[in-house]
């Protein structure tokens, strides 16, 4: 089994750990780091359970190498509140019921959180293509879309008074 | 809207409760089964048949333990040593756990690899060499009955042919009567095909054997937990795993919707590495072997009919059904209900007499018949009566919902006792749909589609005014393997007031601690804040049967009204004897009891807590505490009213649904935001089969869509923006007069598709087109009626 040496900053925080350079980014955050908020959903690239951002881009991680991410930075669901308080995306998958199960989540999350950095308004039409790689089964995405809105809303409104 | 009783402090029933379980969620902190990590914990992967029908000449592991980190190899010669190779399925038919000679689908069980990691294990499988035999596989239900078929059961002894068992419901030879002597009869071939309820986490396990205590505890992605524990020691009880020793534990449950009911064999052969190897074992399913092994839906292909008036009174229904159950009968349904519960196919219409008959049969596909978010076949039962009602009104030349409104069953008919047999407990049929109607324009709509057809343009409206069945069960109809259906809760108040509260039942994403904690709010005005839900552990919940079938509500949230009223009894005692007055001297209003005529002398039931630990009456029992195990006097029958717009793109075939009208009737509703929750997501599980989902099989048994690259699940782009509403019809044998209502949209909506889908073609001519409607159907039809030449 081939290793290599990798440091990859996760939230923030730098890691630096021999893996097998076949592991899977995704196995590498959950296993390993044992950070479990981002999920497995398919093994076909199809799901979106669990996209990270990766140098600020949303992925899928089971679609990328552990020993890709060397040297780069992961943004995971654990990384998005401030404490305990809800970064405007969760607060608005809180306050519009845009979770059930909860499994889909973080990748929605994730997937969001460029999309609106992206696109700081998007349409309804936008958000909804926006997501289309994340699958839900629970939702109906209607209430997701409502909370991508809201955390739309309040993100600007922060940037303005900000 | 519902006015909510309690103050939006104590937050009962009506309120627009935020779900308490949501922050964990959101911080990615959710405990499902593959988070969980135990020390030692091994790993499992399960190598699986590439046929559909082939014997097993032989197994040669040796290469397979080669492996670095891989430790054994399981097959089903091992499990024979402890006769573990065969376990019984729900309906009491048997399921092999691993084969010792013959697999009989495509992605069977053959072995099992355990490893020190996921990837050695992987790699384990890869290497496990299997020599089969292939032979000619039963893949078509209607040639499994064939003289020349060959007996796939040859396990049991004395089976000559495929088939399972015939089931008949209602009355045949008085509908045999009313369909000679009808004005019009209308037929129609209706197939509902294989799906996958394909939650967004699969199947999975760890199962943690300790040889030093004997106790195993599975940590399982199970929606029903009780039961499975049960089961394990009724299967496993002779390898030494009795009932007290097996604690099953439902984690976080990422969707089940029927998928996570059954026990696959992934699970048992987990159990008994753990148990051999002494270690635990972890086995978390891909989604390609969940799509391709485990338990599927539907797969009815039914022959409805309707007997009517020239003036269309509907006078009678037959429907003949064959059901393909793949190899063996794993249907989970309630023990008495081989067809769940097919026979509510009346539907909201009043029948003179109905009859209805099935026969199930074996093929070379993998086992299954569960729910996919619905109550027991009542899908099936709607889809076949709602699309049938439109081939009704075609023939005729009326308008669908003029022709529902003439036959429902009226409001003053409850209870209504229909001709299968059930006991209708409520409903307000018109004003359901008439409701929809007005929501989305109806009479408008209609004109609209008069001019887009005279221009050639394709439009449809489809209606759907469906009946539901949920709430398994009456203990005197409904047991699984023996097991009632009953279900239960359990609640403690803590000295401070604050509470916990344990239930039978397992929320997979459902929201359940929010919804339970309103109820007990309702009754006991604690802060729904602070009543604490705890689910899915067997060594510390009330024995309940679990959560599916839209059961939840109606059994163990009854469960919690009748508990909390117990403690609210003991607790006037406590108040009378704090108050110094007798009981009847008391007034309650929610979270305190009141001196009659004094409402300035009260006792919150706060100080009644503590006073149940300080300072209660002398020869009264301390503590304040209650369980209550609910046996529902009857089901709970919530229905509603669906209105479909599509537009057809002549050229491609494309339909789109341009607006969506669900109206639902679920009877008094706990949280209106969670209801509607439930809705959207059932809404679009309707969709998903009416327009994108089937398992498809060639004609050797394999799967040709076992991933989600080509088994299509509607992403937020195909789902249009649902437009809902309700009525209110309260369940009159509920005690907060609640109906289930997570399964009704996905059971309403598949027929107010189709039936637009149909509508919009139904001058050419179409009078059915089976679900899902592709593109590339509606295109062929298009083309074949020379609509387009595209
Ligand atoms: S797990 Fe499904 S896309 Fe990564
Ligand atoms: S909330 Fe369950 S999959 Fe999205």
């Amino acid at each position: 089994m081939k290793t290599k040496e990798i440091t990859v900053h996760v939230n923030g925080t730098p890691h630096t750990k021999e893996v097998s350079t076949r592991l899977l980014l995704v196995h590498f955050i959950r296993d390993d780091l044992d950070m479990t908020g981002t999920h497995i959903g398919c093994d076909t690239s199809n799901c979106g359970a669990c996209t990270i951002l990766l140098d600020g881009k949303s992925i899928k991680s089971c679609t990328v190498l552990a020993v890709q991410a060397d040297g780069k930075q992961v943004t995971t669901i654990e990384g998005m509140a401030n404490g305990a308080q809800f970064h405007p995306i969760q607060e608005g998958f809180h306050e519009e019921h845009g979770l059930q199960c909860g499994f889909c989540t973080p990748g929605m999350i994730m997937r969001a959180a460029e999309l609106l950095e992206k696109n700081p308004n998007p349409t309804e039409e936008e958000i909804r293509w926006g997501i289309s790689g994340n699958l839900c089964r629970c939702t109906g995405y209607q209430n997701i879309v409502k909370a991508i809105q809201y955390a739309a809303e309040k993100m600007s409104t922060e940037a303005e008074t900000a | 809207m519902i006015e909510p009783k309690t103050s939006k402090k104590i937050c009962g029933m009506g309120h627009r409760m935020k779900r308490k379980e949501d922050a964990r969620f959101l911080h990615g902190q959710g405990t499902y089964v593959d988070d969980i990590k135990l020390p030692g914990m091994l790993f499992m992967d399960i190598v699986r048949s590439p046929y559909a029908y082939a014997k097993i000449k032989s197994i040669n592991t040796e290469k397979a333990l080669e492996i670095p980190g891989v430790l054994a190899v399981i097959t089903g010669e091992t499990l024979k040593e402890y006769n573990l190779h065969w376990m019984p399925t729900l309906m009491s038919d048997t399921q092999m756990v691993l084969p010792t000679d013959t697999v009989m689908y495509q992605a069977q069980e053959v072995a099992a690899v355990i490893a020190t990691d996921r990837y050695a294990a992987a790699d384990g499988i890869e290497a496990v060499e299997v020599e089969y035999e292939p032979m000619k596989a039963v893949v078509n239900p209607h040639k499994a009955l064939d003289a020349d078929a060959p007996v796939l059961r040859t396990d049991k002894e004395g089976k000559t042919d495929n088939h399972i068992w015939h089931w008949e419901s209602g009355d045949r030879e008085g509908t045999d009567k009313l369909f000679e002597e009808a004005d019009i009869v209308v037929k129609e071939n209706i197939y509902v095909p294989r799906i996958h309820v394909a939650s967004i986490e699969t199947c999975g396990c760890i199962a943690d054997f300790r040889p030093a205590t004997g106790k195993l505890t599975v940590h399982l992605t199970t929606q029903a937990p009780h039961a499975v524990r049960t089961v394990i020691a009724l299967v496993a009880g002779h390898v030494g795993l009795s009932e007290e020793k097996v604690r099953v534990i439902s984690p976080d449950i990422g969707g089940g919707f029927g998928g996570k009911v059954p026990v696959y064999p992934g699970y048992v052969i987990a159990i008994a590495a753990s148990v051999v190897i002494g270690k635990p074992v972890k086995w978390i399913e891909d989604r390609s072997e969940n799509l391709q092994a485990d338990s599927f839906a539907r797969d009815y292909h039914m022959v409805g009919e309707i007997a009517a008036d020239k003036d269309g009174t509907m006078k009678a229904l037959r429907i003949k059904t064959l059901a393909d159950h793949g190899y063996t009968d794993a249907a989970a349904n309630p023990s008495k209900y081989p067809a769940g519960m097919f026979s509510i196919c009346t539907g909201s219409y009043q029948f003179e007499n109905a009859f209805t008959e099935m026969d199930a049969v074996y093929t070379n596909k993998p086992p299954g018949g569960v729910a996919y978010r619905c109550s027991f076949r009542v899908t099936e039962a709607v889809h076949a009566i709602e699309r049938m009602v439109d081939v009704l009104a075609q023939e005729l030349g009326r308008d669908p919902a003029e022709l529902r409104m003439q036959n429902f069953i009226q409001p003053d008919q409850f209870p209504y006792h229909s001709p299968t047999g059930w006991e209708y407990d409520s409903g307000n049929y018109p004003a359901a749909l008439q409701k929809a109607m007005d929501m989305i324009g109806y009479d408008e709509l209609r004109k609209e589609q008069a001019e887009k057809r005279a221009r050639g343009e394709l439009m449809g409206i489809g209606v759907c005014s469906f009946t539901e069945v949920v709430g398994a069960g009456p203990s005197k109809d409904f047991d699984i393997l023996g097991i009632k259906m009953f279900d239960s809760a359990e609640i403690r108040i803590h000295p401070t007031g604050k509470a916990i509260a344990r239930f039978g039942t397992k929320s997979q994403g459902q929201g359940h601690e929010t919804t339970y904690a309103q109820i007990v709010a309702e009754e006991l005005g604690i802060p729904a804040l602070h009543i604490e839900v705890e689910e899915g552990d067997t060594d510390t919940a009330p024995y309940g049967l679990g959560t599916y079938a839209s059961r939840s509500t109606p059994t163990a949230g009854a469960a919690a009204a009748k508990a909390a009223r117990k403690i609210r009894d003991k607790a006037r005692k406590i108040a009378a004897h704090l108050l110094e007055v007798s009981e009847e001297d008391l007034d309650w209003e929610p979270g305190k009891f009141f001196v009659k005529g004094a409402p300035d002398k009260s006792t919150t039931i706060q100080d009644i807590a503590f006073a149940a630990y300080t300072n209660h009456p002398q020869g009264m029992e301390a503590g304040l505490e209650a369980v209550h195990y609910y046996d529902p006097p009857n089901l709970t029958f919530p229905f509603g009213s669906y209105i479909c717009v599509v537009d057809i793109d002549k050229q491609t075939g494309e339909p789109k649904i341009r607006r969506f009208v669900a109206i639902d009737d679920c009877g008094n509703i706990i949280n209106p935001m969670i209801v509607e929750g439930q809705i959207h997501g059932g809404l679009t599980q309707g969709l998903a089969p009416a327009m994108f989902e089937e398992l498809i099989y060639d004609e050797d048994g394999n799967i040709l869509n076992g991933t989600f690259m080509d088994y299509l699940l509607p992403t937020a782009v195909e789902t249009p923006h649902w437009e809902t509403g309700h009525t209110i019809t309260p369940c009159p044998h509920h005690p907060i007069g609640a109906k289930g209502v997570g399964e009704s949209p996905t059971v309403g909506a598949p027929p107010a598709i189709a039936n637009a889908i149909v509508d919009a073609l139904s001058h050419l001519g179409v009078t059915n087109i089976d679900i899902p409607i592709t593109p590339f159907k509606v295109w062929k039809i298009l083309k074949e009626k020379g609509v387009t030449n595209a």
